[in-house]
Order: structure tokens, then C-alpha cells, then sequence
């Protein structure tokens, strides 16, 4: 355990002094990229812990990414058109303040993730996986074929959202604020890891039988860990939009899906790290590949096929070492 | 609303339906038999279509590009199966699920780099363009008709294939107990590369005859796979039966509920609005078709116990 845990010491430091070096030295392009990083981080610790913990491989989680990007379009333009989202039969208006559209994105997530886990989990293995793509299309149909907020052309937020306190549309103030978001939702999965609830839900994914033998309820194990899971990406879904102050149907896509099992997987599942070092590859290879070649995807492709035929346990399985069980 | 157009929309639908079913015949067997879960069948789609347009292009000729469909898909097909799909069987779903995801990367953006990022056109033969008078006087495009043929006249092949054949026997065998017939002497790696290269030839094959009347583009597989992934989810995986009604229940309700929802809420909505709402919620109509079965069935209208 211990190179596990100076290897996450090490990420962290690294996520951190990376961007600091980069305000220091005026290179708000290297902020961007690691707040990205932090974002995609985010998005792929809430997959981890369906996928990780819970062995529930969800091919469709670009919905509570996207539905966690419009919760933010949808609030930010009716405040930015000064028009309430709707009057009858209460007044809600648009809102331009960040916890609050955290607050809103997690629930509107969550409540959807709820709902796709109701029907979906009845299914178990391959079915999952189909069930779970199917419905993210469905997201993603709908976004396009709904005009009201931009359709296909997606919604442009003009001015980031504001932190009480602090200057958003400055880089490293942004990142700070993901990078702060980031260790809260890891520390909170690092626990939620170890209680009860977190070894029931691993004792499910290894054998659910014999945990239902105890008299616990597997059904509604998965069915909390897919609404936790759901919430945290759109989470990162919210902070996504605001990072490009743009939302379009494009994060609904089922390419979005797949990139953000990419994330879990190239850093190594069920690694309370892996999403964050996974990202971070993620997005080198996107800089440094994607300068070389606009064909990029291919040598991803070449490498994520090596990862998954040699090296399973991802980059951490790589240096740490294989420590953790897999079943 | 008339008669003859509500007419020509269900055999659109159907013509959609049997489309379909060529994609999810292929990944439904490949499961079946395999256990394996095939992200890149659309991709095997798209190599089907992009070869059927280059020949085209090439001869002129529409016959010898359906050809050139199936011959590059099942060759694209069994390149893949011996190369990576062979090492993904007795892996679990989540590998399955990465390593064809890799793939597509491959195969698209490979195919972006060969032939650029512009779609592609193919020509509907001049044989088989141009309308045709169904009794009662309905109007219907010879080509699309020719296709819900085509399919039709597959399924009835795979059906015979399977119940008549050795080799369908042994694709049924494989599907009961893969480890028996290997034991009985069956090359099962060889059967394994067989059927795998048939599911590819069935997708590429249904890539060219619908890139006639779409366009050939990178990306047009994925939409695909995933209807065919509700096909599978409503008939019941490894159900051929179940594939064909399953495909051809999904191409009648986009269809009709594209053409119907409008004009349904048209009868007490504003005209605009009345296309807003039921266009998208036609959109999400199938999707919400296969909710409904998996509240009732959740394995799927045919299919046996989940595994």
C-alpha cells in the first residue's frame, strides 16, 4: 500500500505545482489544461465508484455529465437574460452563483442516475452495459432535438459564474477552486470506501449472492452507489461548462462515455487515484500526441488496446504495483 | 393525414427494422456464442460501407460494390478476431467493452486518415432507382424496397443456416456449451473466427445498402450499434427471432413516432410547439420502449435467463 500512497502524495503534488509553475510563469494555456485534468478527474472518481466498487460497468455516464453541463447552461443564461426559468406556479429564477449550481447540477444528476439505475440495474453484465449506452443516447437525442436551449448548437454562458469571494475568470483561481473540489470528492470516496456501506457494495461486486445471503439488499446498494456516482459526475459536468462557458449536446455524446472510463482505466480501477492519474495521461497524450498528429485517436486507440491486453491494472498497477485484489 | 403516406411510413419503418436486424444479427450471435460484447461491430458498418463506395466509385458498379462490402468487412473481421477479439473471451465484460472501444478509435479515425473527413457518396443503382406503384396506388421507392427484400431474404437465410446446416449446428452447440464441442473435437477457434467474420460481413453489408441512401461518413456505425444495442436489449440476447421482431418493433416506433407524434399533439397543442414536443419526444421514444420492457421483461421479449 505504501508506493500506492506516495504515488497519490506524488499526483497530487504534481496536479497542484504544475499550474502554479505555470501562473508564475504566465502560461494560463498549462492552467487550462490542468484544470482540466482535475475536471476529467472528477468526472471519472464518480464512474470509479459504480465501476470500482461497485463492478457496474456504466457505458453511459456522458448523461449525468451532461446533464450536470445544462443544469449550469440552463441556470446561467436565464440570469444572464434577466428571464425566470418559470413563474407558475412559483417563481424560479436563474442563477449565476457556482454552489448553488453545483447544488442543482448533483441533485438533477443524481435524480437521474436514480431513475436509470431503477430500470437499468434489473439487468445485470451485458445488458447493463447496452441498457446504460442506450440511455445516454437517449440524453443525447433529446438535447439535440430540444430547441429551447440552443439545440444542436449548444448555449454560450458569456461570463463564468461566480464563487463568493473570488475572481473566477481567473485561471488559477478557477483551478483552485476544481483542485479544492477534486480532494473534497476524493476524500469523501476514500471513506465512503471504507465504511460499511463501501465494503458491502465491494462484497457485492465480488459475490452478490453471498451478501444477499446476510440479508443485505444488493439492488439497493447499486442502486445508491449509481445515484452517488451519477451526482459526482455531474458535478464535473457543471464545472466542465463553466470551464468552457459553453454547453452543447457534444458532452451527451457516448464518445464522452467512453472517455470517461478511458480516465479509470489507463490510471487503473478501483484505485481511489486512478481517474486522477488517468486524466492526466489523458490529457499529455491529447497535448503532446495531438501536436504531433490531428490523428491522434489512433495511437490512443493502439495504447488504451495495449493497457487493457497487458497491463490491466492501468498506470498506478504499473508503478505501485498490483496490491489491490481483482476479482 | 392520408392513408397512402401513413402507408409508405410503415414500410419505411420496416425497411429501417430490417436494416437494423443485419447489425444486431451479427452482435447477437457473436455474443451468443462467444460471450463477447462488440463495440466495433458498427465500426465493421462503416469498412463495409467506405469499401462498397470506393468500388463504386472505382467500377461503376453497385453489384460489385456489395461485394466489396462483405468481402472487406469479414476480412476486417477475422483480421480483428485473430488479432485482439481472441484474447477477449475468458476476459470479463469490462475488457471486452475497452478493447473494442479501442478499436473504434482505430478504425475511425484510420478511416478518417485514408479517405479524409468528407462523407462519401454512393448511387442507388439506375436499375433500382425511381419509384414503384404498390396495389391500391402507393408510390414507394424501388430501392428501399428491394432492401426490406434483401433483409428479409438474410433473415430467412440466417434462419435456415442456423436450423439446417452443420455449421449452424455447431453455431448452436457453441451457444449451449462452448467447452463440450471443443472437447467433441470442433476447431473452436477456427468456428470462433467463422461466426465472427459473419457478423462483420452482416454489418458491412447493411452499411452499404443503407450508405445508398445516407452518406458514408466516419461515425455512421455507432448510432447504429447502439440501436442495435435496444434491439438486443428488447428481443433477448442470442434470440435470432428475437433479433428480427425486436428490430423490426424499434424501426416501425422511431418511425411512426416521428410521423405520428406531430401531428398527435398537433390536435391540441399550437402547431409549433405541437412539432417541438413531438419530434423530441419521438427522439426518445424507442429508448423509452426498451424501458418499458425491462420493467416487464428484463431480459428481453425472447431471451432465456441473464448471464
Amino acid at each position: 500500500m505504501r508506493r500506492e500512497a506516495l504515488f497519490n502524495i506524488a499526483l497530487s503534488a504534481l496536479l497542484l505545482g504544475v499550474p502554479l509553475w505555470a501562473w508564475i510563469a504566465d502560461e494560463p494555456y498549462i492552467i487550462t489544461l490542468a484544470t482540466r485534468v482535475a475536471i476529467f478527474a472528477l468526472a471519472g472518481v464518480g464512474l470509479n465508484l459504480a465501476l470500482g466498487l461497485g463492478g457496474l460497468v456504466s457505458l453511459g455516464h456522458a448523461a449525468f455529465f451532461g446533464i450536470g453541463g445544462y443544469a449550469m447552461g440552463i441556470l446561467a443564461s436565464h440570469a444572464q437574460s434577466y428571464s425566470p426559468i418559470m413563474e407558475v406556479p412559483f417563481l424560479i429564477q436563474g442563477t449565476k452563483s457556482m454552489p448553488l449550481i453545483w447544488l442543482v447540477a448533483m441533485l438533477s444528476s443524481a435524480f437521474a442516475a436514480f431513475m436509470i439505475g431503477l430500470l437499468s440495474l434489473r439487468t445485470t453484465g451485458v445488458y447493463f452495459i447496452m441498457v446504460t449506452l442506450a440511455f445516454g443516447q437517449m440524453f443525447y437525442y433529446f438535447a439535440i432535438s430540444w430547441p429551447a436551449y440552443g439545440g444542436e448548437d449548444g448555449l454560450s454562458i458569456y461570463v463564468r459564474n461566480g464563487f463568493p469571494g473570488l475572481n473566477t475568470l481567473d485561471p488559477i483561481q478557477f483551478f483552485a477552486i476544481c483542485y479544492v473540489l477534486l480532494g473534497l470528492v476524493l476524500f469523501f470516496s476514500a471513506r465512503l470506501a471504507r465504511s460499511s456501506f463501501g465494503l458491502a457494495l465491494s462484497g457485492a461486486r465480488q459475490n452478490a449472492e453471498r451478501v444477499q445471503t446476510v440479508g443485505i439488499d444488493t439492488f439497493r446498494l447499486r442502486l445508491v452507489a449509481f445515484t452517488l456516482s451519477g451526482a459526482i459526475t455531474g458535478l464535473a459536468g457543471a464545472l466542465f461548462a463553466d470551464l468552457n462557458r459553453f454547453v452543447s449536446p457534444t458532452m451527451f455524446t457516448w464518445q464522452t462515455s467512453g472517455e470517461i472510463m478511458i480516465f479509470v482505466i489507463l490510471g487503473g480501477v478501483s484505485r481511489l487515484y486512478g481517474p486522477v492519474a488517468g486524466a492526466a495521461l489523458f490529457i499529455l497524450l491529447e497535448y503532446v500526441l495531438g501536436g504531433l498528429s490531428e490523428f491522434w485517436h489512433i495511437y490512443l486507440g493502439v495504447l488504451l488496446l495495449l493497457v487493457v491486453l497487458f497491463a490491466r491494472g492501468g498506470l498506478i498497477g504499473v508503478l505501485a504495483g498490483r496490491e489491490v485484489a481483482h476479482d | 393525414m392520408s392513408f397512402i403516406l401513413f402507408i409508405e411510413q410503415v414500410l419505411n419503418g420496416i425497411q429501417f427494422g430490417v436494416m437494423l436486424f443485419l447489425m444486431a444479427a451479427g452482435l447477437t450471435l457473436i455474443f451468443g456464442v462467444m460471450g463477447l460484447i462488440n463495440l466495433a461491430h458498427g465500426s465493421l458498418y462503416m469498412v463495409g460501407a467506405f469499401a462498397a463506395a470506393a468500388v463504386a466509385k472505382l467500377t461503376g458498379s453497385f453489384l460489385l460494390a456489395l461485394v466489396a462490402s462483405l468481402g472487406a468487412a469479414a476480412a476486417a473481421g477475422a483480421l480483428v478476431e485473430l488479432l485482439v477479439i481472441r484474447r477477449l473471451y475468458d476476459r470479463d465484460h469490462l475488457d471486452q467493452v475497452l478493447a473494442t472501444f479501442a478499436l473504434i478509435l482505430i478504425f475511425s479515425e484510420g478511416t478518417r486518415w485514408i479517405f479524409g473527413s468528407f462523407p462519401l457518396f454512393l448511387d442507388v443503382p439506375e436499375l433500382l432507382s425511381g419509384p414503384v406503384t404498390l396495389p391500391g396506388g402507393i408510390q414507394y421507392p424501388l430501392y428501399r424496397l428491394t432492401l426490406i427484400m434483401i433483409g428479409l431474404a438474410v433473415a430467412a437465410g440466417l434462419f435456415l443456416l442456423i436450423s439446417r446446416t452443420r455449421i449452424g449446428i455447431r453455431i448452436r452447440a457453441g451457444e449451449n456449451d462452448r467447452e463440450m464441442i471443443a472437447a467433441l473435437g470442433v476447431d473452436i477457434s477456427k468456428l470462433y473466427t467463422v461466426i465472427f467474420a459473419l457478423g462483420a460481413a452482416l454489418a458491412g453489408f447493411s452499411g452499404a445498402l443503407v450508405g445508398a441512401i445516407q452518406s458514408v461518413q466516419v461515425g455512421m456505425g455507432e448510432p447504429v450499434l447502439i440501436l442495435a444495442f435496444v434491439v438486443i436489449v428488447i428481443g433477448g440476447i442470442g434470440s435470432i427471432k428475437g433479433a428480427l421482431i425486436a428490430a423490426i418493433l424499434v424501426g416501425l416506433t422511431d418511425t411512426l413516432g416521428r410521423f405520428l407524434l406531430p401531428v398527435f399533439f398537433n390536435t391540441f397543442m399550437a402547431s409549433s410547439d405541437a412539432t417541438t414536443v413531438g419530434s423530441a419526444l419521438a427522439s426518445m421514444l424507442i429508448y423509452i420502449l426498451m424501458a418499458g420492457v425491462l420493467l416487464f421483461k428484463p431480459s428481453g421479449l425472447f431471451g432465456e435467463k441473464q448471464g
